[in-house]
């Protein structure tokens, strides 16, 4: 019985799953981070279904349930944050090389408790978010054409890496070079700070022998 | 999407992928999450039997750059288990069909936040359009090539993920240590001046009102 509900229910989502899900409360936010180059377009496609306690069972859609999507650039900023329905698609892209997060939850009211939800995400980043027959029909291009086409969007996704890894490598040695030059300003500080105390304590009770006439 | 084979493509290799492009469904996913402390966090992905699947995941930030990973075939078996790793793949076929998940858990770290990147690949690449994928013919050279260049070029964006996710551990140490040196360094010059002053001090009281005892 068990199996045939577990076939069932993967021949009915055959046709709407997309990819990974995962479960949450209605009240939790689960947030992803994608570390991405600049100019990256990110398309992230989502479905969410409802448990039902009564029939104990996942529900094919459930259209009522509003979803917040908010999504934060390297710096903090936000850059997306938009409500959409119990199924939908949201692009970005990246103005900034760096991790972008990507949070997703339910629009409750509630503070705790809430049903449990299934979402299924799927976020594609750069040329593996070009949707290859739309272009193929908007330009015209035939197969050879497309496939030389999606070898240009991997070079370029490749290009725009390099230029990142080179904008991370800078930054580590900046880094480097500032622990060295710390290490080293720091030790010359403390030996003068040291040889300065010595030199105050020896002197501060000098004075002070002298004038209880002990020396 | 992703193709998961290491090397130069042989004949072999361009055989299969042509075979799977007329089949087969394929999803790939690559993030990274926030694994806070106590925290275990589940996949789930229903797979049809006899796909090739692969799992790789590195932890980037936290700690001991370590996490408890589990992969689970349908009715909880067993597939993949391991504890405290900091980064492995998994590469596997399915046996049966049905819900697959995978797991990963900080259950042991009380206080350090982990951010683990992963990448679940199913199946093979799909074809670049629908139409290539149902007529059978015979590939050009010029075409075997171009296959060809785009299994390199992505073989290429694999390296690169991998090289940023090694770079990334090396730079987040390397910041660490940085922030490290000047507030240690600051807190070691007061102690320093505390002490020597404290010192002094101190001293003194054992000479003051004792004159008479010296």
């Amino acid at each position: 019985m068990h199996c045939v509900k577990v076939l069932l229910a993967f021949v009915v989502c055959l046709g709407t799953t997309r990819g990974l899900y995962f479960h949450i409360s209605e009240t939790e936010v689960k947030c992803f981070i994608e570390e991405v180059p600049a100019e990256t377009m990110i398309v992230g496609k989502y479905k969410t279904q409802l448990f039902e306690e009564g029939r104990q069972m996942w529900l094919p859609s459930s259209p009522g349930i509003g979803m917040h999507v908010e999504v934060k650039n390297p710096f903090g900023k936000v850059m997306l944050s938009r409500h959409y329905s119990a199924e939908g698609r949201f692009t970005f892209t990246s103005h900034d090389s760096g991790e972008h997060t990507i949070c997703i939850g339910t629009n409750t009211t509630r503070w705790f408790g809430g049903n449990k939800l299934r979402v299924h995400l799927d976020i594609q980043i750069g040329e593996q978010a070009v949707n290859y027959p739309e272009v193929a029909a908007r330009e015209k291009l035939g197969e050879l054409q497309l496939r030389i086409r999606q070898l240009l969007d991997q070079i370029e996704q490749i290009t725009k890496e390099q230029v990142y890894q080179r904008q991370r490598e800078e930054r580590f040695r900046l880094v480097s070079d500032s622990t060295n030059a710390r290490v080293l300003w720091w030790s010359l500080g403390q030996t003068i700070i040291l040889i300065l105390m010595g030199i105050w304590q020896m002197r501060h009770l000098k004075s002070f022998f002298e004038a209880k006439k002990l020396v | 999407m992703k193709m998961r084979r290491g090397g130069r493509p042989s004949l072999l290799n361009l055989a299969l992928l042509v075979t799977c492009w007329v089949v087969g469904q394929s999803r790939a996913t690559e993030m990274e999450i926030e694994l806070k402390d106590n925290a275990v966090q589940c996949f789930y992905e229903q797979i049809e039997k006899g796909q090739r699947c692969f799992l790789e995941y590195q932890v980037t930030r936290g700690g001991n750059f370590d996490v408890d990973v589990a992969l689970f075939g349908p009715g909880d078996r067993v597939i993949y288990q391991k504890q405290r790793k900091q980064y492995d793949s998994v590469d596997f076929t399915t046996t049966e069909s049905g819900e697959h998940y995978f797991c990963f858990s900080n259950e042991f770290s009380s206080f350090t936040h982990k951010v683990v990147y992963f990448d679940f690949a199913t199946g093979s690449e799909p074809p670049i359009t629908d139409e290539i994928g149902k007529t059978h013919k015979a590939f050009t050279q010029f075409e075997v090539s171009v296959m060809k260049i785009h299994e390199a070029l992505t073989l290429v964006r694999d390296y690169q993920t991998h090289h940023r996710l090694r770079e990334s551990k090396g730079r987040d140490t390397a910041e660490y240590l940085n922030e490290r040196v000047q507030y240690w360094s600051l807190g070691e010059s007061i102690l320093l001046v505390v002490v020597g002053l404290c010192q002094v001090f101190v001293l003194r009281r054992f000479f003051a009102n004792k004159r008479s005892q010296i």
